[in-house]
């Protein structure tokens, strides 16, 4: 009832849907039914809450200062459907992160963003591997951020007083990579700043970008950036090719 | 001027067209975000009843964005034709509409005015317009553009090849080639979003989609989508570039976003012609638009998302290009929210389009955080199929892996096919044809012979 594409050969260069046969011109049963199951699962990984309570036991063991901050976007919904909100602390939370405003080489946000099982998959892993490398560093209590956008670092890195921030943040799920995981790097924060300053890290997830890959990439970045007193566009990523491509 | 009208016991004032225009708007998430959506649908038909009695001369005579300010509706305002202008000069968009729909008005009338119709015309009559309003005027309509071939004839219709690839691995994207001219795919171009923009990486890709097309006589053209100023540098240092592609948006602002303004767009125009590659045609400019992109630039002049579209239209116009391509769902929930929004989009600028002279294609797309899902995209895709859209995007099972986001498939053109016996551009269709990929009444072709095939036999 169905016809195979008889090359199925191509499948080996590529991880797109290619040689998917086909019932008359239509998808097979299975394609369909696989697509469907794909989308459902980036689907619930846009729409789930960041569980904190799991989050904070992951990153229990490695000893950290924790501050849990809230953006203006109260729900999903809201933080979905006006980007603006989720780059603005709430009142409370600026007052929380007063408290601990100091002289930091680096603070670390961790924000769920569009993908929160991203963060939960991925930045503990990543985390483990990274710190350890920045004991010369004095860093800022790790800020968890629920409905967060990018630009929140800026506003987080500037009330706790960084020199550097880093964003572990959730990237916009795609069909067949929900729990992908970016970082963004911006040096000198300052509420208003534009994302030509940030540099980017991108695709971090099981069969993408390995966390400790990941972790070498960023130190590298973050010894070139303090050198040069600058991040972003004007900082060239000299680090080499990522593992596994040709 | 301020505008008046009412909605039950409530009456409603706009300040200017530009308010106005905005208040009357469909619900997009993107002109709420932006504060200038009505506040609620009482205010939105008040604004669209007062819409109805604007006369269309108000649109020539106050521009949205005055002509000293913006280098958009200096083109628009410099193109318009006066003359043409003349038979519609005493409607209003109520008239304007009803015209429109009256069968006297064929696409042929509708072809002798359009260097008389602007942007902002066609977008206000679309704001009164239902969604089969907006497909009946647009299947009036036909625009066809040529290169290597002969794209948006009546009972036709086309794709666009996207085999993109997260790292531009040549032989990832042409193993997606190979499958996608299997389907039948590639008549409005093979066309590759590249992941850097390295010139090197682009030059390499470009001869590879070259060399291909040579070596099979591919009836179709090729494009590597990245920025103007690169394909620029490329055809001066002798890369086969066959078409110049650029995002471009309704204002000089948004223009400036994109790095991108009027002469670099002209040079670039003269710079491709010069190369004279066409053979059926010459049509060389791929253009991609999408609502939102002025909002998400901060340069929209407080004109709603649509109209904003549509003034990209009316730059798009004046380069004769080959594609222009609405990437519908792309840009995110914030600016369309979910399939409805999606939807209505898709047909508003297809329409928009069509009224303006253009080849107009849509990405019917979307993104995984937007409200929206496969069936969405099938409703629409066979609303435009229906309202004569002159092509769509053929991406690997619809997943873009590139550029994460889905949009629609091989076989979502075969379905589209089946159901409104639409054919490919001629010259294609022969090619698949005589590639033994297609029998005679249209449908792929299966059998032993395509084991062996020489297509799968290419080693580049």
């Amino acid at each position: 009832m169905t016809d195979k594409d008889p090359w199925k050969d191509l499948g080996r260069y590529t991880d797109a849907r290619i040689v998917l046969g086909r019932a008359g011109g239509s998808l097979t049963t299975s394609e369909l039914l696989r697509f469907r199951r794909d989308h459902a699962l980036a689907r619930d990984a846009v729409l789930a809450d960041l569980n904190l309570f799991d989050l904070e036991n992951k990153l229990g063991d490695l000893g950290l200062a924790i501050l849990k901050l809230k953006t203006r976007a109260e729900t999903r919904e809201e933080y979905i459907r006006r980007p603006d909100l989720g780059r603005v602390l709430q009142e409370e939370s600026t007052e929380d992160l007063k408290k601990y405003s100091g002289s930091y080489d680096l603070g670390v946000v961790l924000a769920d963003g569009l993908s929160a099982i991203a963060i939960e998959r991925n930045a503990p892993g990543f985390l483990k591997s990274f710190l350890p490398e920045t004991s010369e560093m004095k860093i800022a209590p790790v800020c968890i951020v629920r409905h967060g956008r990018v630009a929140l670092s800026d506003e987080i890195g500037e009330l706790l007083g960084c020199r550097m921030i880093i964003m572990l943040i959730g990237e916009r799920p795609g069909l067949s990579s929900p729990d992908s995981m970016g970082i963004y790097m911006t040096y000198n924060p300052l509420k208003g700043n534009t994302d030509e300053m940030r540099n980017c890290i991108s695709n971090i997830r099981t069969g993408g970008l390995p966390v400790e890959f990941a972790s070498e990439k960023l130190i590298y970045l973050i010894n070139e950036s303090f050198r040069k007193k600058l991040s972003g566009v004007n900082l060239k990523d000299n680090f080499g090719q990522n593992p596994g491509l040709t | 001027m301020a505008f008046k009208a009412s909605a039950g016991t409530h009456s409603f004032t706009f300040p200017d067209l530009r308010t106005l225009l905005a208040c009357a708007s469909p619900e997009k998430s993107g002109d709420q975000m932006a504060g200038i959506a009505a506040k609620n649908e009482k205010e939105r038909i008040a604004a669209r009843i007062a819409l109805a009695d604007v006369p269309l001369r108000s649109f020539v005579d106050e521009p949205l964005v005055p002509y000293e300010e913006d280098a958009v509706t200096r083109l628009i305002m410099d193109d318009f034709d006066e003359t043409a202008f003349k038979l519609i000069s005493s409607f209003t968009v109520g008239d304007f509409r009803n015209w429109l729909l009256s069968y006297e008005t064929t696409g042929e009338v509708i072809a002798g005015i359009r260097s008389g119709i602007t942007p902002e015309m066609t977008a206000a009559v679309s704001k009164i317009m239902s969604n089969q309003d907006l497909i009946l005027v647009s299947s009036k309509c036909r625009v066809i553009s040529k290169f290597r071939n002969t794209l948006g004839l009546s009972g036709h219709f086309s794709t666009r090849l996207q085999p993109n690839h997260p790292t531009d691995d040549l032989k990832g994207i042409m193993a997606g080639i190979i499958d996608g001219l299997m389907y039948g795919c590639g008549d409005a171009v093979i066309g590759i979003n590249p992941a850097s923009d390295r010139p090197k990486t682009i030059h390499s890709i470009l001869v590879m989609l070259d060399e291909l097309r040579q070596k099979f006589s591919i009836p179709s053209q090729t494009c590597v989508l990245t920025h103007v100023s690169t394909t620029l540098e490329l055809i001066r240092n002798g890369s086969p570039v066959d078409l110049v592609f650029q995002s471009i948006g309704g204002t000089e602002a948004t223009n400036r976003s994109f790095g991108v303004s009027l002469e670099l767009l002209e040079e670039a125009h003269q710079a491709a012609s010069e190369l004279s590659r066409g053979e059926t045609g010459n049509n060389i400019m791929y253009f991609e638009t999408g609502q939102g992109s002025s909002h998400s630039a901060n340069a929209n002049h407080g004109i709603d998302q649509q109209t904003c579209e549509a003034r990209a239209y009316g730059l798009a116009r004046h380069f004769r290009p080959l594609l222009v391509n609405t990437v519908v769902g792309f840009i995110g929930p914030e600016y369309l929210f979910d399939g409805r929004q999606i939807i209505r989009a898709g047909l508003e600028d297809h329409f928009c389009g069509k009224l303006l002279g253009l080849p107009m294609g849509c990405d019917i797309c979307y993104t995984n955080h937007a409200m929206a899902d496969q069936d969405d995209m099938d409703n629409l895709l066979t609303l435009l199929g229906t309202a004569g859209c002159n092509f769509i995007m053929a991406v690997p099972g619809a997943d873009d892996i590139m550029l994460n986001y889905q949009s629609t498939s091989f076989h979502d053109q075969l379905y589209i096919r089946q159901v409104l016996g639409l054919k490919r551009a001629p010259e294609f269709d022969s090619w698949l044809q005589q590639m033994e990929l297609l029998s005679g009444d249209g449908l792929l072709r299966a059998g032993n012979h395509l084991t062996h095939h020489k297509l799968l036999a290419y080693d580049r």
